[in-house]
């Protein structure tokens, strides 16, 4: 290992892979490790075998839940919006022929004690429980002045600016009710909490109007899904990386981030051996987050608290859906975040036939988080295999210009991958010292 | 109407057995003695055509050197139809490498795969350090198919691949025989494309909740 490179990146997880294969792409000399043997870290697919090494130590997979390979669980609960920045970034590399997706079949909302569907089309509004008849006109006004705001245009203002207005001052304006404004917020907006209201409005305005959009391309849902779980886009932006000549090696210990006397980034050393590079980009357990990672270079932002359920049945009050987003709005339990429930099944080959895996995930709010998601657990029907984990969610505290040593963003809470592709726009900026521009690729049309 | 059929198919072996060379060969029906490791090589795609009038599609997966380490991706293998597992005739040492390739794929590939043992740089047959026999024998217990190849000069490779097109149409369960439908063409896709041109949203009707 004596060569020199120009960036190693430490971790395989999405945001490190997405990085590693444009800066390949770009023509950049790129070393990539990790520490595990399989590609993805936190944000990796497992089968049966891997899962229980990783929760029961001392417990084989039972027998019961099938074949092993048949298995690609999620470690952590997301999405792809369709009609996202994720989306494009998969359109633009080309990684999206290594991979397949499918719909997710749709998308719920709590409301005073049961689920019902966030309507995707015209005839389920109409018939949809969420809003009385009087409430649906006023709602259909307001989205008809959202889909109809054209900036340059202020007729279609109706008297709001979206810079200045607070989401309060337009939800008033339309007269909109509280559990509306909760399934406008959370259930579209996708807002984990209501410090959104009292902003301007125009973020809310956006969020809306991708997921609109999103819902609008495919039609079931906003959402699209990876077959064999979101552990292949990682594997599918190391591959890119590859092919322009990155290099790959798993099952790497990283013992010591080597620094200079000036505290710049010289080198990562493995065992005896070190490998140089001018920069070095990784996730947060490679500078200190993790206990044998050496010096501390990140910050504990808030914990989210996960629990991976095996279920034998779809969700109750699904229709028996294969694939499902169920969000809680905060207000609804109590709490000051939300609660989501993610789940996919065989349908999107990550399990065995007539298993469905839901992942029940919120931000952290006491110090039993097991107990705040209740309310989640509670609308799974009875849980065959339960996995909870409690993480902290990491930042770095510098932005690496200073001693060349970028460090990503733990994964969130939200219910896509639009931070992770905002982390991976922002550490480019910093790695590469310009904007990073996805060049417009011609869209192939197909009917 | 004359079949199609379109299969994924991916090379293994050691680095410098000459996986990319042999592609080329297929592909482009070329040889380069100074052939850097794989690197930028594109989504390759070559169509035989079979005596019956069948035409099979080989969607060509390459390594890309991430085999080197031992960090081939499982999303390599998932999903392949065959595997064209490569060793080198003069190194002994890498017909060691592909048993435990094809041990990889018997565990973790999809049951019906097809996969064919090929002795490559049948053309330094001075040099040579596995005998044919060997080779052989260890195929038919592992009921994989076997040929020497010469990426160099052509001997065995266009063969090779034509009997891999023979035998995966009779091989391959009904639900894969278009292929998982990578290869650019939405046609085998099951779910979603991404690459398909957005709705246009226009109309206010979007949500009426
Ligand atoms: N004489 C001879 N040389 C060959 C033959 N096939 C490949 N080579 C040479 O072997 C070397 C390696 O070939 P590659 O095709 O790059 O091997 P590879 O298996 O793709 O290697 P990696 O991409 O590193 O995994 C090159 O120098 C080729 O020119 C052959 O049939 N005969
Ligand atoms: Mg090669």
């Amino acid at each position: 290992m004596d060569e020199e490179y120009d960036v190693i990146v430490l971790g395989t997880g999405l945001t490190e892979c997405i990085l590693s294969g444009l800066l390949s792409v770009e023509g950049k000399k790129v070393l990539h490790m990790d520490r595990n043997d399989y590609y993805g870290g936190d944000s990796a697919s497992l089968n049966l075998t891997q899962l229980y090494r990783k929760f029961r130590k001392d417990q084989a997979p039972p027998t019961g839940l099938g074949r092993d390979r048949d298995y690609a669980v999620d470690l952590i609960p997301k999405f792809i919006i369709a009609s996202g920045e994720l989306t494009k970034i998969l359109v633009h590399t080309d990684v999206t022929r290594y991979l397949e997706f499918k719909q997710i079949a749709g998308s719920f909302v709590y409301r005073d004690g049961r689920i019902s569907k966030v309507p995707s089309t015209e005839m389920e509004a109409v018939r949809s429980p969420l809003m009385g008849l009087f409430e649906k006109r006023r709602a259909k006004k307001f989205f008809e002045f959202l889909q109809n705001w054209r900036d340059e245009d202020s007729a279609t203002h109706q008297g709001i600016n979206l810079d200045k207005d607070t989401m309060k001052d337009v939800y008033e304006k339309f007269g909109l009710e509280p559990g509306t404004q909760d399934f406008i917020g959370h259930a579209m907006a996708l807002y984990l909490d209501d410090d959104y209201i009292t902003k301007a409005a125009r973020p809310a305005y956006e969020r809306i109007v991708l997921y609109t959009s999103s819902m609008a391309r495919y039609g079931k849902s906003p959402y699209i899904y990876p077959l064999y779980g979101l552990g292949e886009l990682p594997q599918a932006f190391a591959r890119l990386s590859a092919i322009y000549g990155g290099t790959y090696m798993l099952d790497k210990p990283i013992d010591e981030i080597v620094t200079d006397s000036d505290g710049k980034f010289v080198g990562v050393r493995s065992g005896s051996e070190t490998v140089k590079a001018k920069q070095v980009i990784g996730d947060p357990s490679y500078f200190g987050s993790s206990s044998e990672s050496g010096k501390l270079r990140v910050v504990d932002d808030g914990m989210v608290v996960r629990a991976i359920c095996i279920l034998k049945h779809p969700i109750p009050g699904t229709d028996d859906s294969d694939s499902v987003q169920i969000i809680i709005p905060q207000n609804q339990v109590q709490r000051k975040h939300d609660i989501y429930i993610a789940t996919v099944s065989s349908t999107h080959n990550v399990c065995a036939k007539d298993i469905y895996v839901a992942i029940v995930s919120t931000i952290v709010e006491t110090d039993r988080p097991e107990q705040e998601i209740a309310p989640g657990l509670q609308l799974l029907g009875p849980i065959y295999e339960k996995f909870v984990t409690v993480s902290s969610i990491y930042t770095p505290i510098a932005d690496g210009r200073a001693d060349n040593i970028f460090i990503t963003r733990s994964y969130d809470a939200t219910s896509h991958f639009e931070t992770v592709v905002d982390d991976v726009h922002d550490v480019w900026k910093r790695v590469v010292g310009k904007d990073l521009v996805l060049k417009k690729r011609e869209v192939e049309v197909t009917e | 109407m004359s079949k199609q059929f379109q299969f994924k198919l991916v090379l293994l072996g050691e680095s410098a057995v000459g996986k990319s060379s042999l592609v080329l060969r297929f592909v482009k029906d070329q040889f380069d003695d100074y052939r850097e490791s794989t690197i930028g090589a594109a989504f390759l795609t070559q169509t035989v055509n079979l005596e019956d009038g069948t035409t099979v599609k080989f969607e060509i997966w390459d390594t890309a050197g991430q085999e080197r380490y031992k960090s081939l991706a499982p999303m390599y293998y998932r999903n392949a139809n065959c595997a064209v597992v490569v060793y080198d005739i003069t190194q002994s040492a890498s017909l060691e490498k592909a048993r435990n390739w094809i041990r990889e794929l018997q565990r973790q590939a999809d049951p019906s795969i097809v996969i064919a043992l090929c002795g490559n740089k049948s053309d330094l047959a001075v040099r040579r350090q596995v005998s044919q026999e060997e080779a052989q024998k260890y195929a038919q217990e592992e009921g994989l198919m076997w040929a020497e190849t010469s990426a160099k000069t052509g001997d065995g490779v266009a063969d090779i691949f034509t009997r891999i097109a023979k035998k995966l149409p009779t091989m391959a369960p009904p639900a894969s025989r278009s292929g998982p439908g990578r290869a650019g063409t939405s046609a085998g896709r099951t779910g979603v494309d991404l690459n398909k041109q957005q709705r246009s949203i226009t109309s206010g009707d979007q949500c009426n909740c």
